[in-house]
Parts: C-alpha cells; sequence; structure tokens
C-alpha cells in the first residue's frame, strides 16, 4: 500500500517534470510553424537545423564556452583548494567565504555587477567578457567539490613522496591529483552544466554578434521561436539521456559479468 | 589522458578564435548592424557579403528603448542602427550620432521627397538619417471574433473582449493609445493629460492579455487573441497567413513613424555602413526587403516594381497621409522620458 | 604549513576573485550611492519605498514564499519515496530528476507558456474531454508554477542527500522502541534532515526571489517582479544608479537568508 501511494506520487512528481520536455520534443515534429496548431509530423526542422547557421553558431560558442570556462575554473580551482592547504584556518575561511559570494548572490547581480566592471574598464563586450564571467561563477563549483575531498585525503603519501626525493609538483601530479581526480571531474562537470545553462549573467556581458543558446533562446521567444531549436534541444537532451543511462548501466553489467 | 585533454583544449581554442574572429580581429573588413527583430531579408545580406565582400555581424533589439543604452554606454561599437523617429532626435541631441556622408549615398534621391522632409523633423537638415520603411500604428483585429466595426482606441477598453486584447509593451506606443483615445497630442508632457492617460491604461490592464512586442503577429495569426496593436507593416504579413484578420488606423487619429539608418559616433566601419545604407537603396533590394518584412518602403522607385496592384494601392501598406489624423513622437527630454517609464512600470506592475 | 610558498598557487585565483568578484560588488555598491554626478546620495536605495519598486518587491516575496513552501511539500515526500520505497537503483531515480536541467531552462519555461496559454496545449486537452478551461497564464499562479518547476530539482537534491544518509539503524531503532511512523519521521528523520531543508530553501528562494525571466516568459509583461524592474533599469532605462540602489536590497535580503543558513549550519556541525 504505501509503495503503491509511493510510486503514484512519484510518477505525479515526474510527470510534471517531463511535460514541457514532452511538449518540446512533440513541437520539434510539428510541420505547422505556429505553436498553436498541430500541422503534421514532419522532420523538416531535424534536416534545416545543420543549415541553420544562426542556431549552430550560438550551439557551437556555446559548448565551446562550457567548456573553456568550465577547464580554466577547474584549473585555478583546483589550484586554489591546494595552496588553502598550506594556509592558516583564519585567512582559508576569508577565501572560502569570497567562494561562497557567487554560490549564493542573485545571478542578476553578479551579471549587473560584471556589466559595470567591464564598462568602467572599457573591455568591448563578447566572447572574453562572458568567458570572463562564466569562469568566476563556475570557479566556486569546483573549490566546494575539491575541498571536502582534500579534507578526506591522506596527507602522508603527499610527505612520503616528498621523503623519497620527489618535487612538490611531481609530488602533487603523481600523488595527489589521481586521489582528486573524482572531485575535480564532478566540479568541471558541474561547471560545464551550469555554464551551458546560463541566462542571466550571459545576458547582461554580451556583445554584438554574440549569442548562446540561451540568449538566442530568449530573444527568440519574443520574436516567435523557430521549431529548428525545439530540434536542436531534442536532440541534446536525448544525447545527455542516453550517455547518462550508459554510464550509470555499465558498473552493473560488469558486476554481472564477474558473477558469471 | 593529459595528452588528450591538452589536444582538446588546443582544438578548441583554435575554433574559439576561429568562430569569434569576426568580433576580435577587428577587421577592416566587418560591418555591425544593430536591427529591429525580422527587419531584413536575410538574402539580402548574403548578397552584400557576397558583392563586397564585407562580413556582417548582425544583431536584433525589440524596442527602441533597449537598443539606447547598448549605443549609449559605448560598450558595443555598431556601425549601423536603425532606430524610430523620436529615439534619433534623442540620439542627435545626446551627440551619439556620425553625420553621414552623402557623397557616399549616390542612390539617395530614390527615397521619395516627402519622406526626406518628414525626415526634417528628427533631423534637421537630413544629416545623419536616411529613411528605411515607414508606417502607422494601429488596431489588427480578427472578424471571426469581433462583429462590429472597428474605427476607434475605444474597442480597446471593452470588456466584452476580456483577455482578448494585446497591446505593445513600449512605452510610447502604450501611451500613445491612451493619449489619443482621450484626444491628447502623443507628445503631451502635461502632468494632468499624463496621469490621466495612466490610468486609462491602468483600468484597460484587467482586459489585455498580454503586454508583448514581436509577438502580436503569431498570436493573431494563430486566434490567441482577437484584438492587438500592431505595426502596419506586420498587417500585410498577418493577412497573408491568416485571411481573418483586418486592419484599421482608429478615428482618433494614431502615429506616423519612420524608422531610419544612423551610424553611432563610435563606429569603426563608417564607410561599410555607408556602402551598406546605400546597396539598401537600390530598388531591387529595397523591394526584396518590402516582399520579405512588408513594411512600407519610402523607396519610389522599389515600390513601383510591387507586381500585386492591390498591395501596390494598398491603403494599409501606403496610406494616403492626409486621410488621417496622424502625429509623429518627438524626443521629450530626459527628465519627461523617465517620468514617462516611472509611470508605465505603475502601469505594468500587478 | 611547512612550506607557506606552496599557498602561492592560490594567487590567481585570490587574484581573480578580488577582480571579478570583490570589485565588481563594489562598483554595484558605489553606484548605489552616487548620483548621476557622482556625489554621494542615499536616493537611489531609498527609492525601493516608491510604491511601484515597493509592490513589486512585496510581490516577489510573497511568489518566492509560496513557490519555496511548495517545493519543499512536493520536495520532502519525493525525497522519502526516493530514499525508502524505491530502495533498488535510487541513485538512478535521483539522477531522472535533474536530467530535466539539461534542456535550456528558458525552453522548458517556454515550454509552460504553450501549456498555459488560452489556447495551449492544457486547455486543449480539457476542452477535449469536455471540462472548463483553465486561465492562470499571465496571472501570479502561473509564476509561481514557473518557479517551483525550474527550481524544484534544488529543493530535491539537498533534501535527498540529507535523507539518504541518516543511518538506517537509527530508524529501526526509532521503530524497536515503538514509535509509529509518524513520530519516526517527526522525531528522527526530519530533525536530521534539517541541513539539507535549509539549503534547499535558500537555494529555491534567492532565485525565485531575484528571477525575471520567469515572469518574462509566464507573465506576459504584466507582473513586474523586482527583479524586472532591476533588469529593465539597467537594460532599457539606462538608470545605473537606481539599477545598482535596488540591487543593494537585494542584497540585503540574500545576506539575511545567508546568516540563517550560516546559523543553521552551525548548530548541526
Amino acid at each position: 500500500m504505501k509503495k503503491t501511494v509511493g510510486r503514484l506520487y512519484l510518477t505525479l512528481v515526474l510527470i510534471f517534470l517531463y511535460a514541457p520536455i514532452a511538449t518540446l520534443m512533440v513541437l520539434s515534429f510539428n510541420s505547422s510553424k505556429s505553436r498553436a496548431h498541430w500541422g503534421g509530423f514532419t522532420f523538416e526542422w531535424y534536416l534545416g537545423l545543420i543549415s541553420n547557421e544562426e542556431i549552430m553558431d550560438a550551439f557551437r560558442t556555446t559548448l565551446i564556452l562550457a567548456f573553456l570556462s568550465a577547464f580554466i575554473a577547474t584549473v585555478l580551482g583546483t589550484a586554489a583548494c591546494t595552496g588553502m592547504q598550506f594556509m592558516r584556518r583564519r585567512y582559508r575561511s576569508i577565501i572560502m567565504g569570497i567562494t561562497n559570494i557567487p554560490m549564493l548572490n542573485a545571478d542578476i547581480v553578479t551579471g549587473v555587477s560584471l556589466m559595470l566592471l567591464f564598462i568602467a574598464a572599457r573591455v568591448s563586450m563578447g566572447f572574453t567578457t562572458v568567458l570572463l564571467s562564466h569562469i568566476t561563477f563556475n570557479i566556486p563549483y569546483v573549490i566546494l567539490s575539491v575541498m571536502p575531498r582534500y579534507r578526506e585525503l591522506n596527507k602522508s603519501t603527499y610527505e612520503a613522496a616528498l621523503d623519497l626525493g620527489a618535487g612538490p609538483v611531481y609530488a602533487f601530479f603523481k600523488v595527489v591529483l589521481p586521489d582528486l581526480m573524482g572531485a575535480v571531474l564532478s566540479g568541471f562537470l558541474m561547471s560545464f552544466t551550469m555554464s551551458l545553462d546560463d541566462f542571466i549573467i550571459t545576458h547582461f556581458t554580451q556583445g554584438p554578434g554574440f549569442d548562446t543558446l540561451s540568449t538566442k533562446i530568449y530573444s527568440e521567444v519574443k520574436k516567435g521561436i523557430n521549431p529548428e531549436i525545439y530540434a536542436l534541444s531534442t536532440i541534446m537532451f536525448l544525447a545527455v539521456l542516453i550517455l547518462l543511462f550508459f554510464v550509470n548501466y555499465r558498473p552493473h553489467l560488469d558486476k554481472e559479468n564477474v558473477k558469471k | 589522458m593529459k595528452k588528450i585533454l591538452y589536444l582538446l583544449l588546443l582544438s578548441l581554442v583554435l575554433s574559439a578564435s576561429g568562430c569569434s574572429g569576426a568580433a576580435s580581429e577587428d577587421d577592416e573588413n566587418t560591418l555591425y548592424i544593430y536591427n529591429w527583430g525580422e527587419y531584413i531579408d536575410p538574402d539580402v545580406l548574403t548578397m552584400f557579403t557576397e558583392e563586397t565582400g564585407i562580413d556582417i555581424v548582425y544583431d536584433e533589439y525589440e524596442t527602441n528603448e533597449i537598443m539606447y543604452p547598448k549605443i549609449e554606454a559605448g560598450a558595443v561599437n555598431y556601425d549601423l542602427v536603425c532606430p524610430s523617429d523620436y529615439m534619433i532626435s534623442k540620439m542627435i541631441e545626446n551627440d551619439l550620432l556620425e553625420e553621414i556622408n552623402f557623397d557616399n549615398i549616390t542612390d539617395k534621391d530614390n527615397i521619395g521627397k516627402e519622406y526626406w522632409e518628414k525626415s526634417e523633423e528628427f533631423d534637421p537638415g537630413n544629416k545623419y538619417s536616411v529613411p528605411y520603411v515607414w508606417g502607422t500604428v494601429g488596431i489588427l483585429y480578427n472578424k471571426t471574433m469581433v462583429h462590429e466595426p472597428v474605427d476607434s482606441w475605444g474597442i480597446l477598453w471593452d470588456e466584452k473582449y476580456k483577455d482578448e486584447i494585446l497591446m505593445q509593451d513600449s512605452v510610447r506606443d502604450a501611451f500613445m493609445v491612451a493619449e489619443r483615445y482621450l484626444g491628447y497630442s502623443m507628445n503631451t508632457t502635461d502632468e494632468d493629460e499624463l496621469q490621466a492617460s495612466k490610468k486609462l491604461l491602468q483600468a484597460q490592464k484587467a482586459n489585455v492579455q498580454a503586454y508583448v512586442v514581436d509577438q502580436v503577429r503569431d498570436k493573431m495569426i494563430g486566434n490567441e487573441a482577437a484584438l492587438g496593436v500592431i505595426y502596419s507593416g506586420e498587417a500585410i504579413y498577418t493577412q497573408r497567413e491568416n485571411p481573418d484578420l483586418e486592419y484599421v488606423i482608429p478615428k482618433e487619429g494614431t502615429n506616423v513613424w519612420i524608422d531610419s539608418w544612423v551610424i553611432p559616433k563610435n563606429a569603426k566601419h563608417k564607410e561599410n555602413a555607408e556602402k551598406f545604407i546605400n546597396f539598401l537603396l537600390k530598388p531591387r533590394i529595397a523591394y526584396m526587403n518590402f516582399d520579405y518584412i512588408t513594411y512600407s518602403t519610402p523607396n519610389i522607385p522599389a515600390r513601383a516594381l510591387i507586381e500585386d496592384e492591390d498591395i501596390r494601392k494598398s491603403p494599409i501598406a501606403f496610406p494616403n497621409l492626409s486621410d488621417y489624423d496622424l502625429e509623429a513622437y518627438s524626443y521629450l527630454g530626459e527628465d519627461a522620458d523617465r517620468h514617462l517609464n516611472d509611470l508605465w512600470r505603475e502601469v505594468k506592475s500587478y | 604549513m611547512k612550506d607557506s610558498r606552496n599557498s602561492l598557487v592560490t594567487a590567481p585565483y585570490l587574484l581573480w576573485s578580488v577582480g571579478f568578484i570583490i570589485i565588481p560588488l563594489i562598483m554595484i555598491i558605489y553606484y548605489a550611492f552616487t548620483g548621476p554626478d557622482g556625489s554621494f546620495t542615499t536616493r537611489n536605495v531609498g527609492d525601493i519605498i516608491y510604491f511601484v519598486n515597493m509592490k513589486a518587491l512585496m510581490l516577489s516575496i510573497a511568489l518566492s514564499l509560496v513557490s519555496t513552501c511548495m517545493c519543499l511539500l512536493i520536495a520532502y515526500p519525493l525525497a522519502l519515496v526516493l530514499t525508502q520505497v524505491v530502495e533498488k537503483n535510487s541513485s538512478l531515480m535521483a539522477l531522472i530528476f535533474i536530467l530535466p536541467m539539461w534542456m535550456n531552462s528558458l525552453l522548458r519555461t517556454f515550454a509552460w507558456q504553450n501549456i498555459l496559454e488560452r489556447k495551449g496545449v492544457l486547455n486543449g486537452i480539457l476542452v477535449f474531454l469536455g471540462l472548463q478551461p483553465f486561465y492562470i497564464i499571465n496571472k501570479p499562479p502561473a509564476i509561481i508554477l514557473g518557479m517551483v518547476y525550474d527550481f524544484l530539482p534544488f529543493m530535491v537534491l539537498p533534501i535527498y542527500n540529507s535523507v539518504s544518509e541518516i543511518d538506517k539503524d537509527l530508524i529501526n531503532a526509532a521503530r524497536d522502541l515503538g514509535a509509529g511512523s509518524f513520530q519516526t519521521l517527526y522525531r528522527v528523520i526530519w530533525p536530521l534532515s534539517l541541513p539539507g531543508v535549509i539549503s534547499g530553501i535558500t537555494m529555491v528562494f534567492v532565485p525565485s526571489l531575484t528571477t525575471f525571466v520567469i515572469s518574462d516568459i509566464l507573465g506576459g509583461g504584466k507582473i513586474l517582479l523586482i527583479g524586472n524592474i532591476i533588469e529593465q533599469l539597467f537594460t532599457q532605462d539606462s538608470d545605473w544608479n537606481a539599477g545598482a540602489g535596488l540591487s543593494v536590497i537585494l542584497m540585503i535580503f540574500i545576506v539575511i537568508s545567508m546568516i540563517i543558513t550560516a546559523k543553521y549550519d552551525r548548530e548541526d556541525g
């Protein structure tokens, strides 16, 4: 009984969460450009997608931006965590306090403050300003992911490596980093996702001729959306879905193989 | 592992510099255009690039009010912008525009004389702007939902059409409707008149389905509303898509506007911008644009190219200006602008 | 601590955070307390008492409180169901709740516009079934729905994390000592999951309070939240001083919610 109620509840929430996604997927096959009518089934938007320069450009920019910002944030963030291990507790907590600011602050305030900074510095808005902003809001995700792992880390392996004559840099890459890799990677992935989905901060720091998928969608929502956007999102969503299920099922398969 | 990451990063950096190259290199051969949404035939842009080798970076805005701060802040260097009349005079007043070198605009005579004269109202001496399109603001209604003659702004206050009305989400156009309905000038700065207009708009809010700009078009085509305030240029397009729609200019009078090309002070490719303006003046190009965006063109030879006589002589696209009580917006000054924005926010706040 | 030179690898981040976190915040505060001519004024921050701004702030607070409560009401039982009813693969189930976040959030919000529209999907189904159509689009309930939808995962995840970390033995012990399901929930599970609940609340409340996108897409321009006003002041009115003034007000609310969170964090940790 309890299980049935639980399952029912789960299903209801799932319907709520996936209803808009299903709607978008259905619209991606709607031959009528108007979202109010079903004009028949079509693959037109999927075929047209590749030749739609604007959307593909925005898509490429989004991916490059997400990758670069996540990568740089991961390097800076991991370095920061490493350095903080050698600091006094008081300084460390000051830095962690600063790190929390972009996490807890409203996106609109972060975006506006960066816009004011760039305008005051007379930097012309574009890819660079957006990249700088994305790195800024990504670093905290890396730090918050890597810091706890450092606390669990056994420091004696690092010290042993030093005693055995390894330089600190060599010891870090050979001994410490492999242990951190899981946390570093999840920090990277989190940053990547955040950058991919960000609209508000990009909205305030973007320049001419620059669009990510989010800003493109925002302007299209206002002037009538191009169904090719639905097609692209459907593809992206399915790709992630397949990837996640693959990653999730693989360990189970391995275990089963071992049993046999 | 590290090597793969490094290679991946390297290739991404390279492709990033490749794709944003146009923006960062600041090459002589580019042109930054900032235009209204859906306001040019994309083929025209391609043709221009093919003909001149100049790459175009193209962006769109939704209202004059969104465009202005971007130009004013100067963080963005656009070479060519297409604001409306009153915004042009604001930009001239605030010294944001560069004089156009008319020696490079060899085809300027394609624009009808009356439009150059009209331009003088906001650009005395025709120094800063070249007219692109013009039109009126009116009511678009769906004949299957509205069964009475529509000839007054007043119908937008009729409770019969509760939740069936779309209003323009831009300060001047929204206030214009109320001010004209009350018989005021659309350029009034009289506090009592402004307050009365604001109250009228607030009273209307319960009837309004949504305040939108470009969405009026799609929503009217999709039968999602009965009445919408819209620019005349959209009327022909929407009628093509949905024959039940009809456009009227209300008897209380309305706004007649011109959107013109201007070159901002901080433009880096002024000559390219002038080349582009001249390109747009070619009759065939102007005709292509008219056919695509269906906004009235001031280009006389282009109008002659329109094959469909109903459209060439359409009272919607090319109204006889003396038949209506028309008025253009003028720039009201910094303080009045701010005050109007505050009043508009009062209307929109829930 | 042996080698303080090692702490130098923090330096790039430190410089970065000063340049891109601290200085921008100082700039906001500077703009908030100066007039267009650069002289000191408290007018911009004081602007909040204007009727329109106050109303927008109050509406934002009201809507975000309601949506935070609704998120909690939906997410808490969900986290329990995920950890208790679905024993197998519950991490996979949790994944299914994060998955929607991989579709662009603007697009998902826009999809709700399609669903809720007067002639949208939902009303199409209702009319087809012979039921009354249902109009909430462009009204506050639509905004609340958008907020709950967009931010629900931020509530589910921390609660799920803290509930799943509760030692099963504790629950069994409570049962053995004669506590009923409700008593176990109220006396054991709830207090232990509190850190997750608190962080969920801040993670939903702050973005709901400050959003301008949801009200833009689902409000039809009829609903102004404080986020919309700030956005318009910056992008349309180019009145940065007034915009910064209201941003400072927002930051005060964020700081208050941070203090509350920190207080609970300390009590538990």
